[in-house]
């Protein structure tokens, strides 16, 4: 979230799309109520009529998979009507910069592409730049390539008529939300923007969320109280397993992972760090070099010296275009390249994309340790439906792993807060913490490496590895230490003392700093995401703003990109309600993005200061698929062809091959359905440890599939009937609800019907069901590879007999 | 001063929470259910259940209206299931001098089958139910061994939505009626259910039966001509809370 859970209060309007709030975030809803009290209008688009649709002021039933042409004809609906906010608009984004005469976009494909790679050469849409490297600006947004002028060419096809034929939504429902949501264009007023993995979870998954956030650029919604492009993360600690790097294609504070191609330190920072020569720019990245040595520094100690490039060379590579993600590893695992693996906190088995593919992938490991609560289907696998466990040579070991109240340690919030969280009781039997389990199993290899030779001894060896796991020792290094006497801008810092903020980190060694963004949570006086304390100034609670209260990253900084909430002068576009003020020569309020005074003193900062040339991103050159957000199909699509171009589907979207990876043809009469998926408010994402919550089953045991009267009249099923949901991957039994719930949809001249489903039922809770991701293809965003569990296409009918209910 | 609830529908999310929390609380069994093609789940109240959420969906006029129901005992000021128990077995069912609460004690295991079956017909909101196995007639008993101890209830205590109150009747009814002005715009048919005469007032978003069958008070079976003379022969202070 660039704002917070508190700050959804501020609102005006709520637009949650991609998103089920009040069932899968329920605080939030806590603080939309508010809102709605205050007189806010809360609009929920979405497939499913759910929880969160039956508090809002209305909800829109789309088609899956359709968000970009709704979101693309609210940019038509802006631009065409002036909705924009002007002075935002021209002096934080780059709507003003011009784009090169390379950049073209016909019949759905951007200029550059390769059919054989499937990729773009991005150079071809760079902006014209002056002599000094500056972007070339134009702004008055006359000139025919600049990027207002550009996005009014692109989305001018988003016509009303072409949106609501391809989203299935009126153009009633349509205006309805395009004026509620654009009249928070103006400058005294807010519009937040809340999703979640309804947005993420598709082949243009990205894109979604480039289009919401092109929207809250130009109606001025980013940085202030109220505004934002919030992703709601919860208790899987999604927010702080990014901030951690969790994923293969980065390092902790989002540096990027190393490539084979950068052999060097010097390499890595030369292609890492970009340079701005606009002395307005901020360009924070070019402190990435800091942060990349005070990492090093962190995980290798002592051996890490200058001399040796920090131990640089001892990380792993990624070969360049290489995809080591979710869908790739069990890809790979299925085609028999790996042999053994720790599962922890995670059931693929249960959770990933085309589960049969999945399961069969896990038998050809030689052997699989899963650190769990209980049994899951990942654990279980060798004896789960199909399978032969004397056909199945895997070794498995479950190590009991400890729940969160036996636990302490930090989880990052949605709103980026830090918080501790105390154990409540030792954990039982032999269970333990997985910090505990990853460090000693890693000592046990250290020791054997030290007695035995082994494959890169160094890697293992060099690193300044814990004795013991103890998560508060984690959290100091996450801020980190200085490591020698230092002065730092006059003044000094002795050896083993915590560092004060990110500002102090070095390339030279003399700081060790696990997580750039977390410094400044533990200092010298202890452990800030301890802190409990309300206390306010006027202006704060004015807003909802407890600074003292746990910390956010960056620096304690609750509403990231705030000094685009004032204009030049530093005066607050909204004097209702501010974030920060130019006051007497200081800034109060929020902690400022960086202290710089006000533009208008002539040393100021451009607020979008992680971006090298300081402006907002409408054009955004940075995206694998495209620098402007398009419609393109789902992967598995109910139409013939794109309403909006040639292109049915994005052009560079992942998809997997192999003989498990079937996919429906686009208008399969054989599966003329569309599938969505989700998870439900009583069972925690894959179900593993909900499931065996005897009242949490109680209150949603089964299976169900939900689908509406019209749908269940034309195929003869009945309410709470079992059926039998069909895909090109698999079948799964479900029983039916039938609801006034779902909406048929009347897309380009026919109705299309969708049905949905949770994937938290699995079968090693008896007669629970099994696992809807049985369904679902291994297709996925290329910019991320999260697969597109969103849209299947599917058929159903009553089932004759029931054996998983 | 009676203790009282204000539960609001307009602001529930029918996050089941209360419903879970109850359960946890009083250590009530897990029951087996089944998917049967609605989300209310148990079907309905049971021994072990106190707290039930319930779901009910309507297509009005093209727009799509999905209401909530946390159910319970409204502990009513003159308590009719009081009142018919007290003449079969005095002490099966009390009414707490302090809160006002309606207690079920272990007495109630010698209602017989019918005598029980009056008690649950003489509710106006269906609330009790007997445990088959152990003869003993349980529901929501406010939980007053929270309340006792300064706690709020657990279900309210749990409810992050705004959606469920808890204290003295007169502030709760106040609140109550202060909200439902605030709600009329968005739900013209906005009501409280029996506010005058239970401990738990509920605002309706729309015509009670759209939410509940039992949402207001059924009109009570007729009484028998020995409760009317048991019920004559009550003390006042018994008979009369609020
Ligand atoms: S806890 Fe509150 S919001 Fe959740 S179901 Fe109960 S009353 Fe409704
Ligand atoms: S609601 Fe029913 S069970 Fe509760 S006190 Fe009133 S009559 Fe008794
Ligand atoms: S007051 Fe206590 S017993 Fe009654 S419904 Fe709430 S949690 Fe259950």
């Amino acid at each position: 979230m660039t704002n917070h859970w508190t700050d959804i209060e501020n609102a005006n309007a709520i637009l949650i799309m991609g998103s089920n709030a009040a069932e899968h975030h329920p605080i939030s809803f806590k603080w939309v109520l508010k809102a709605k009290e205050k007189g806010a209008v809360v609009m929920h688009v979405d497939p499913k009529f759910s929880r969160t649709s039956a508090r809002s002021d209305f909800h829109v039933p789309l088609r899956s998979g359709t968000d970009i042409a709704f979101l693309g004809g609210m940019v038509k609906y802006i631009l065409d009507n002036d909705k924009f906010f002007h002075d935002y608009v021209v002096q934080y984004t780059n709507a003003a910069c011009i784009v090169g005469e390379k950049f073209s976009f016909s019949n759905g494909l951007f200029a550059g592409f390769d059919k054989k790679t499937r990729r773009y050469d991005r150079s071809l849409w760079a902006f014209e730049r002056d002599e000094n490297g500056l972007p070339r600006r134009d702004t008055s947004l006359k000139h025919k390539r600049c990027v207002l002028n550009l996005m009014r060419a692109h989305y001018g096809r988003y016509t009303l008529d072409r949106v609501s034929s391809t989203t299935g939504v009126s153009r009633e429902n349509l205006m309805r939300v395009y004026e509620a949501f654009a009249a928070t264009g103006a400058p005294d007023k807010a519009g937040t923007m809340m999703y979640a993995l309804g947005w993420t979870q598709h082949t243009v998954g990205v894109q979604n969320i480039r289009l919401a956030a092109i929207i809250q650029l130009l109606l001025g919604n980013i940085g202030v109280a109220g505004g934002g492009i919030n992703a709601l993360r919860g208790e899987p600690n999604v927010q702080g397993s990014t901030d951690h790097a969790l994923l293969y294609h980065i390092l902790p504070g989002y540096l990027p992972m190393v490539q084979a191609k950068w052999p060097t330190l010097a390499d890595y920072n030369k292609a890492n760090t970009p340079v701005s020569n606009d002395p307005q720019s901020a360009n924070w990245w070019q402190n990435r070099p800091k942060y990349m040595a005070s990492l090093l520094k962190s995980w290798f100690g002592d051996n890490a010296t200058e001399q040796n490039e920090f131990c640089y060379g001892l990380l792993p590579r990624l070969d360049e275009h290489g995809d080591y993600s979710l869908m790739y590893l069990f890809d790979r695992m299925y085609k028999g390249q790996i042999s053994g693996g720790f599962v922890f906190g995670t059931n693929p088995a249960q959770s990933a994309p085309n589960t049969h593919k999945t399961r069969r992938a896990l038998s050809n490991l030689d052997w699989l340790v899963v650190g769990e609560l209980h049994h899951t289907e990942t654990s279980d696998f060798w004896r789960g439906p199909g399978m032969n466990p004397s056909d199945i040579g895997t070794e498995v070991f479950l190590l009991p792993s400890a729940q969160r109240g036996e636990k302490e340690g930090s989880i990052t919030n949605s709103g980026r807060w830090l918080m501790w969280h105390y154990m409540a009781q030792q954990p039982i039997g032999e269970s333990r913490s997985l910090g505990a389990m990853v460090v000693d199993i890693m000592n046990a290899v250290r020791k054997l490496y030290r007695q035995e030779p082994g494959a890169f001894p160094e890697q293992l060896l060099m690193h300044d590895w814990p004795q013991a796991f103890d998560p508060d020792r984690i959290a100091k290094r996450n801020n980190g230490w200085f490591t020698r006497d230092v002065e730092i801008g006059g003044v000094a810092y002795k050896k083993g003392q915590q560092i004060p903020g990110f500002g102090n980190l070095q390339t030279d060694g003399s700081t060790a700093c696990s997580s750039w963004l977390q410094c400044g949570s533990y200092l010298d006086s202890g452990n800030l995401a301890k802190r409990r304390d309300l206390s306010q100034t006027p202006m704060q609670a004015n807003i909802g703003l407890f600074p003292n209260f746990a910390w956010a990253w960056p620096m304690n900084r609750r509403v990231l990109y705030n000094r685009a909430s004032v204009d030049a002068n530093g005066r607050p576009w909204n004097p209702a309600k501010p974030v920060i003020s130019w006051e007497d020569g200081k800034w109060v309020g929020d902690v400022p993005d960086g202290g710089w005074p006000p533009m208008a003193s002539g040393k100021g900062k451009l607020p979008f200061i992680m971006a090298a040339d300081g402006y907002g991103q409408l054009y955004g050159p940075g995206r694998l698929d495209g620098p402007l957000p398009e419609h393109y199909e789902p992967a598995e699509t109910p139409l013939a062809r794109n309403p909006f171009s040639g292109q049915l589907s994005n052009p560079c979207m992942k998809r997997m091959i192999s003989d498990a990876d079937p996919l429906a043809k686009p208008a399969d009469k054989r599966y003329p359905i569309v599938l969505t998926t989700y998870c439900l408010t009583e069972h925690w994402c894959g179900g593993g440890e909900t499931r065996n919550t005897p009242v949490l089953l109680e209150a949603e045991p089964q299976q169900y599939v939900e689908m509406s009267p019209e749908l269940a009249k034309e195929k003869g099923i009945a309410n709470g009937d079992v059926v039998v949901v069909e895909s090109a991957r698999g079948r799964v039994e479900a029983v039916a609800m039938v609801t006034v719930r779902m909406r048929p949809l009347p897309v380009e001249g026919r109705i299309i019907h969708e049905i949905g489903m949770p994937f938290c039922f699995g079968w090693t809770t008896p007669k629970c069901g099994d696992a809807v991701n049985r369904l679902t293809p291994a297709v996925g965003d290329p910019n991320t590879t999260i697969p597109e569990y969103k849209v299947s296409l599917v058929n159903i009918r009553k089932a004759d007999k029931v054996t998983e209910l | 001063m009676p203790k009282a609830f204000f539960i609001d529908t307009t602001r529930c999310t029918a996050c089941r929470g209360c419903q879970v929390a109850c359960k946890e609380w009083h250590n009530l069994p897990a029951v087996q259910t089944r998917q049967t093609g609605t989300h209310q789940n148990p079907p309905d109240l049971n021994p072990f259940n106190y707290k039930l959420v319930r779901f009910s969906e309507h297509l009005i006029d093209g727009v799509i209206r999905w209401y909530f129901f946390p159910d319970q005992c409204r502990h009513c000021f003159q308590p009719p299931c009081l009142f018919t128990a007290e003449d079969y077995v005095p002490g099966a069912i009390v009414q707490d001098e302090d809160t006002g609460a309606v207690l079920y004690t272990d007495l109630t295991r010698h209602l017989s089958a019918e005598e029980f079956e009056e008690v649950r017909h003489a509710c106006p909101y269906d609330i009790p139910r007997r445990d088959s196995g152990t003869g003993l007639v349980s529901k929501c008993d406010m939980c007053i061994d929270r309340v006792k101890n300064d706690k709020l209830p657990m279900c309210v205590n749990t409810c992050a939505m705004g959606a469920m109150h808890f204290g003295e009747y007169d502030d709760i009814r106040a609140l109550a009626e202060k909200r439902l002005e605030v709600v009329r715009g968005e739900f013209p048919n906005a009501s409280l259910a029996n506010p005058d005469d239970v401990a738990v007032v509920y605002l309706l978003a729309d015509e009670p039966e759209r939410l509940h069958q039992h949402a207001v008070a059924q009109a009570p079976a007729p009484m028998t001509r020995k409760q009317l003379l048991a019920r004559l022969a009550r003390p006042l202070n018994k008979a009369s809370r609020a």
